[in-house]
């Protein structure tokens, strides 16, 4: 064990602040330490993205970073994301065009899409198959997934016209 | 107001069979809500996780655990000696066998459960494990069941080699069963006289069902009240309830098995595994919860595989293409233990209906289980018991037999296939299939695919090819299957002695609202969705209205849970025939209520109306309200029924696939550009459920065909434990799929429902595989085994001399 | 998966980072983005009891373009490469191979410098780099020095590199001509059966110059003189193309792999080199 270091984090928008071994990764401190359990751990080698979450504003996976590394990050998770007052638009279209089965790629690759759309608000399917390829789903085949950011790609730009 | 209701619009308020309902799992899910086994956290838990094997085959001369033991927080360290006293350090096995739960003297798989260590978190866990020192005396390992059935080297130095296992005679120390099926002699005389026969040996590689969440428990020993619960990532939540009591000898009634959301199963989290029993004896000597979580390499290397196949066949027809004989013989490589997931009469599961959707008079199966020095498991990866293997099988030897006849696939087919009046058909190896119309199916598939046109500029690539204007030839891939789903009728069905029947109980709340539980779980299928759409057409109210629950052994009714597509077959028709019970009362109720006979009222959509006078009527709402609230006389207090549902048959759901594929011959990489998918699952509860299901299986079935393989070298060392080398697909490798359907119900089902999850898995991967193979036949090959990677498509490439 | 405890060190200065290194000598190391030696760290195949994290390094993660060549920070990402307009300008290929680079996610996190600096003959960036004729600079105990990209690596995970020294930056002279990098991989995330990476300047309807280098064909990157000088004062004709993939293939050693055996990967790396030639060709 090596000496433990003091950590703060800014998670969903609330300041988190813990002593904690530099060697603890941080998808650990989101689901063990701070209770966050929407990103999943799913190969822990950085190839199938269940554990995305966003750090100062990049899509990372969170298994292959130490909470040490994310000191004074600002993280957010699934849950920071939309909850039963505000759905996401992604977890609205997500449900409404079938894109999830189990379940348990659905935080991951939710979170990545948000980014995703933010770094390319009218993606064509390539652009959504590529820019969500760190994301591995085993049950749905993509076809829904790839149609429910689409839908959520023209429902926000709607909503963003009428704003306007 | 109600009557300003249309029919109509009664029958959509239900969200009934039939309809497209959003899935009421999602919002859970897409908020991150889902409460995963890794998700559970108890107060005082401990982390168990395993000293592993870094060999195949080797003596434990001695474990020392002093070191290990010094790190801070870890607690214990477990070994077989440990487990002996309690005669845990061996368990049963679904097929029979017996498994190491820890090492007992020697290894027999690269990942074998050495020791387990028990300590206050993953990190002391982690560390502990490495300071454990194993000393092991190496001995000669066997990867190839070839090999091991020609072998001195005695793998199973436990077992007694004159003694017969536990599927009859053993006829070597590594051999582990034969299992036939069919007339030998008969078959053997139909070949040997017959004008064609054409002949192949294929190997259906090992590969691994891989869900994204890998296995793990939460084992929870409450010494007080002398009751265990054990959260778990598991398939079949009841059974196993029945092996831990068995094994650990704690009373049924004291274990507590759940199930909670499951991150993907597809036939990995059937059976039992180390880690589970493991868990349960540190939780019962620490007497504080203990987790085991896999990590992906565990997972890979160590829970159960599927495949590894070795298949031999011959297929022998006249010459105008009608098939007269089939034979196959399999050498099926087990690994270390046998630890299949199979009833128990089925040693090779349903192999034998490896005479696929043909009109095959004779045939006959020989199976061959061996020992290697390879993990064991033997799933069956998305789809019913050795399923996709047959349908691989049949598949291919239809495309070898057209080769030989040099006559169209998709002809050869259409000839052989089982007509729709000859259903229900008894085939050569037994099965009796319940129904089918594969020409309407087949038709459907090649006009909508417009296969003679795409034949045609299959012929125009090749040519170009031949005239250097191209270095991509095209496949086409062909695909007809029939599955064996809705395992099944226990006269011939169980596991390890539990029959394989399913149920569920349904109780009906005093407003009109339900909660139904089943002894099924979901591992993404939507049951909570589907199965209340079961209900409502059955019993008439929303489909909102109905929380369906399952995986808790302490509230679900006994059933044997969810793999094999049996969910819908077996406990889908547990479903109907419990609303059935229910609406049997709500119609004595109604009668009493509409002070008519009971034979005076029919059920229509939501309600018991008056035969001959649709104004007189009483909802199934204001029917549950009486059913608690009014003294009927004859009539208990109450609405609830459970059903047990033990199946007359499996069901036969088909299909009918096309792929087309190009290939770039100098690189081996394959582009799929179509796939068009026909299934018919019988009565289709839930389309928008049943497309993505169909999505999900092709995926798989492209990875399996395409690339993804556990492969050993000559060591035993497992050369695919990451998700680097373990090839699952992204959405950048994955087509779009177009689907299809038919509707062929099932004549015993209650409700026609045939099962689909798997379908797609079953068909895929022979009409991915076919599509490469074919796209080669012009140059003639006649078959190259999968996984179709990359270096296997060049290499069919260059073994026809295709690269100049 | 689990590693190994170990110090951290997070230094705001190059001073300080130099300061750890000698003090632990081979039990420290660096770590950018930390997607290469994380996951080796967590299945324990590297022991590193003290890690420096570099990310506050100041001055790091600037691209600079100007008259003299472009120059790239180590920790600029492979997702910086890729958003980076000019650079795009000024080198396209940097842009064509880092989309070819793992995951979207892990070219966030993925950098120039630990890229070129691990000696992971699966990596990119060092045939890339040896193909662009960069130049790393790596400061040290002894301040800072520079070294030919062509001359860095010399076997897997061995470089020019001193344990005491940080690759800081990499230089390269602004290419011209026509560029391509291509790649074949089984999947995304995966590593290179073979990709090349090539520069070729045309004038008057021949090659004027060209620069050739391939991946993972070897336990380093293989840049190849040779290959490039079969193509120069040819119209990059067939014969021209034959000569080139020759060259290349007298100078690679892959090794069998879960890829494929070395025949099926002598054959791709000739397949993907020619097209990549063909494409620069093509934009030339």
């Amino acid at each position: 064990m090596s000496k433990k270091m003091h950590i703060k984090l800014n998670v969903n928008g609330k300041d988190e602040e813990f002593l904690a071994e530099p060697r603890e990764l941080l998808i650990y401190t989101l689901r063990e330490r701070l209770n966050i359990t929407g990103p999943h751990i799913g190969c822990e080698t950085s190839h199938c993205g269940a554990c995305t979450v966003t750090i100062n504003g990049k899509s990372v996976k969170s298994c292959t970073m130490f909470v040490a590394q994310a000191d004074g990050a600002e993280v957010t998770t699934i849950e920071g994301i939309g909850g039963p007052d505000n759905l996401h638009p992604l977890q609205e279209a997500f449900k409404e065009h079938h894109g999830l089965q189990c379940g348990y790629c659905t935080p991951g690759m939710i979170t990545r899409a948000t980014k995703l759309l933010e770094e390319n608000p009218n993606p064509t399917e390539e652009d959504i198959r590529f820019g969500m390829a760190g994301n591995i789903c085993r049950c749905t085949g993509y076809q829904n997934i790839v149609k429910s950011i689409q839908a959520a790609a023209t429902e926000m730009n709607a909503a963003k016209e009428a704003a306007e | 107001m109600k009557d300003e209701v249309t029919r109509e619009e009664r029958v959509e308020n239900l969200k009934g069979m039939g309809c497209s309902r959003k899935r009421v799992e999602d919002a859970r899910f897409t908020q991150g809500k889902g409460n995963y086994v890794d998700d559970i956290k108890l107060d005082g838990m401990l982390f168990g996780d395993f000293v592993r094997s870094p060999y195949a085959h080797a003596r434990i001369k001695s474990i020392d655990t002093t070191a290990a033991l010094d790190v801070p927080g870890v607690l214990a360290v477990l070994t077989a000696a440990d487990l002996e006293p309690l005669g845990l350090h061996w368990m049963p096995t679904l097929a029979g066998d017996k498994q190491m739960v820890l090492a007992d003297g020697k290894v027999l798989f690269q990942g074998q459960e050495v020791a387990f260590v028990v300590a206050e978190d993953r990190y002391a866990a982690a560390d502990g494990i490495e300071l454990v020192e194993v000393d092991y005396e190496e001995l000669p390992v066997i990867v190839d069941p070839f090999e091991a059935l020609q072998s001195d080297v005695v793998l199973r130095e436990d077992l007694d080699p004159k003694a017969p296992g536990a599927h009859g005679p053993r006829k070597h120390h590594n051999h582990i069963f034969t299992w036939e099926a069919g007339d030998k002699e008969p078959t053997q005389e139909v070949i040997d006289n017959a004008e064609v026969v054409a002949e192949e040996s294929m190997y259906y590689h090992r590969t691994h069902p891989c869900p994204l969440e890998t296995c793990g428990c939460v084992a929870s020993m409450d010494k007080v009240n002398g009751k265990l619960t054990l959260w778990g990532t598991f398939q079949a939540p009841h059974a196993i309830r029945t092996v831990v009591s068995l094994i650990s000898g704690i009373e049924e009634h004291n274990i507590r098995v759940i199930s909670p959301d499951i991150g993907g199963g597809f036939g990995n989290k059937v059976g039992a595994y180390p880690g589970y029993v493991c868990s349960v004896v540190a939780s019962i000597v620490t007497g504080k919860p203990v987790k085991w979580i896999e990590d992906r390499m565990d997972n890979l290397m160590t829970t159960a595989f599927a495949r590894d196949y070795h298949m031999t066949g011959k297929i022998s027809a006249t010459k105008d293409g009608k098939i007269t004989g089939l034979q196959c013989h399999v050498t099926a490589d087990h690994g270390g233990f046998d630890a299949c997931a199979d009833p128990t009469k089925f040693p090779a599961g349903f192999m034998n209906i490896c005479t696929g959707s043909y009109d095959i008079p004779t045939a006959y199966l020989e199976v061959d289980g061996v020992y290697t020095n390879k993990a064991p498991g033997g799933v069956s990866y998305r789809c019913s018991f050795r399923v996709t293997e047959a349908v691989y099988f049949i598949e291919r030897m239809i495309e070898v037999l057209a080769i030989k006849l040099d006559m169209d696939a998709a002809e050869l087919r259409r000839i052989n296939f089982i007509k729709k009046e000859q259903f229900p058909y008894t085939a050569a190896l037994g099965w009796e299939y319940d129904s089918g119309d594969y020409h309407t199916a087949w038709d459907k598939a090649l006009k909508t695919v417009d296969y003679d046109g795409l034949r045609a500029e299959q012929s125009q690539r090749v040519e170009d090819f031949k005239a250097g204007r191209t270095r991509k030839l095209m496949g086409i891939g062909l695909s007809f299957f029939t599955e064996i789903v809705g395992a099944g009728p226990v006269k011939n069905c169980d596991i390890l002695g539990l029959g394989m029947f399913d149920s569920c109980e349904i109780r009906i709340h005093p407003t009109g609202s339900a909660i139904a539980r089943l002894g099924t779980i979901s591992q993404g299928q939507g049951h909570a969705t589907t199965f209340a759409q079961i209900l409502a057409s059955e019993i008439g109210l929303p489909a909102d209205s109905i929380t369906i629950e399952e995986g808790d052994t302490d509230t679900a009714p006994y059933g044997l849970g969810t793999y094999g597509s049996r969910s819908t077959p077996v406990a889908g028709a547990a479903t109907a025939m419990a609303g059935r019970k229910i609406r049997a009362k709500a119609q004595m109720i109604a009668a009493y209520l509409l002070e008519v006979h009971d034979n005076d009222v029919e059920f229509d959509v939501d309600r018991f109306v008056v035969k001959g006078a649709p104004e007189k009527f009483k909802t199934m709402k204001e029917i549950a309200f009486a059913a608690y609230n009014q003294a009927i006389p004859g009539i208990e207090p109450g609405l609830e029924a459970v059903s047990y549902y033990d199946p007359p048959n499996m069901t036969y759901p088909f299909g009918a696939y096309v792929c087309v594929m190009d290939i770039d011959v100098d690189t081996g990489v394959p582009e799929i550009r179509r796939f068009y998918a026909l299934d018919d699952c019988g009565t289709r509860i839930n389309p928008m459920i049943i497309e993505g299901q169909v999505h999900g299986g092709l995926t798989e079935a492209l990875a399996v065909a395409l690339g993804q393989e556990i492969a050993y070298d000559d060591m035993g060392n497992c050369k695919t434990g990451t998700l680097m080398d373990f090839f699952l697909p992204t959405a950048w490798e994955v087509p779009n799929y177009e689907t299809d359907y038919t509707v062929t119900p099932s004549p015993h089902h209650p409700i026609g429902a045939k099962g689909v999850g798997e379908s797609p898995h079953v068909g895929g991967v022979p009409c991915f595989s076919n599509a490469v193979q074919d796209a080669f036949r012009a140059f003639g090959n006649t078959h190259t085994n999968m996984p179709h990677d990359h270096w296997r498509i060049w290499k069919t490439a260059n073994d026809l001399g295709l690269h100049g | 998966m689990i590693p190994a405890a170990f110090e951290y060190y997070r230094p705001k200065d190059m001073a300080s980072v130099l300061a750890i290194l000698e003090e632990h000598g081979d039990d420290a190391r660096v770590m950018a983005g930390g997607h290469s030696l994380i996951p080796m760290m967590k299945l324990r195949m590297a022991d590193v009891p003290h890690l420096i994290d570099l990310q506050d390094i100041g001055g790091m993660s600037d691209i600079v373009i100007d008259a003299d060549g472009i120059r790239i920070g180590a920790l600029v990402t492979q997702a910086d490469i890729i958003d980076d307009a000019k650079l795009t300008a000024a080198a396209p290929i940097l842009r064509e191979a880092a989309l070819q680079i793992a995951d979207p996610q892990v070219r966030y996190m993925g950098t120039v410098g630990g890229n070129v600096a691990n000696g992971d003959p699966g990596n990119d960036m060092p045939g890339l780099m040896q193909c662009l004729d960069a130049v790393f600079t790596v400061v040290g105990p002894d301040g800072e020095r520079e070294i030919p990209a062509r001359e860095f690596y010399e076997a897997a995970y061995m470089t020019a590199r001193e344990d005491d020294e940080v690759l800081t930056s990499v230089s390269i002279p602004p290419p011209t001509g026509g560029y391509a990098y291509e790649k074949q991989k089984r999947k995304i995330g995966d590593y290179a059966t073979a990709a090349a990476a090539v520069q070729i300047v045309k004038g008057g309807g021949s090659c004027v110059s060209a620069s050739i280098a391939m991946t993972n064909l070897s336990d380093t990157p293989v840049y190849s003189q040779a290959a490039s000088d079969a193509l120069v004062g040819t119209a990059v004709d067939d014969a021209a193309l034959d000569a080139a993939v020759a060259a290349m293939l007298a100078d690679i050693d892959p090794s069998e792999d879960n890829r494929g055996p070395i025949a099926f990967k002598k054959h791709v790396a000739g397949v993907i080199l020619r097209r990549a030639i063909v494409r620069a060709w093509s934009r030339a």
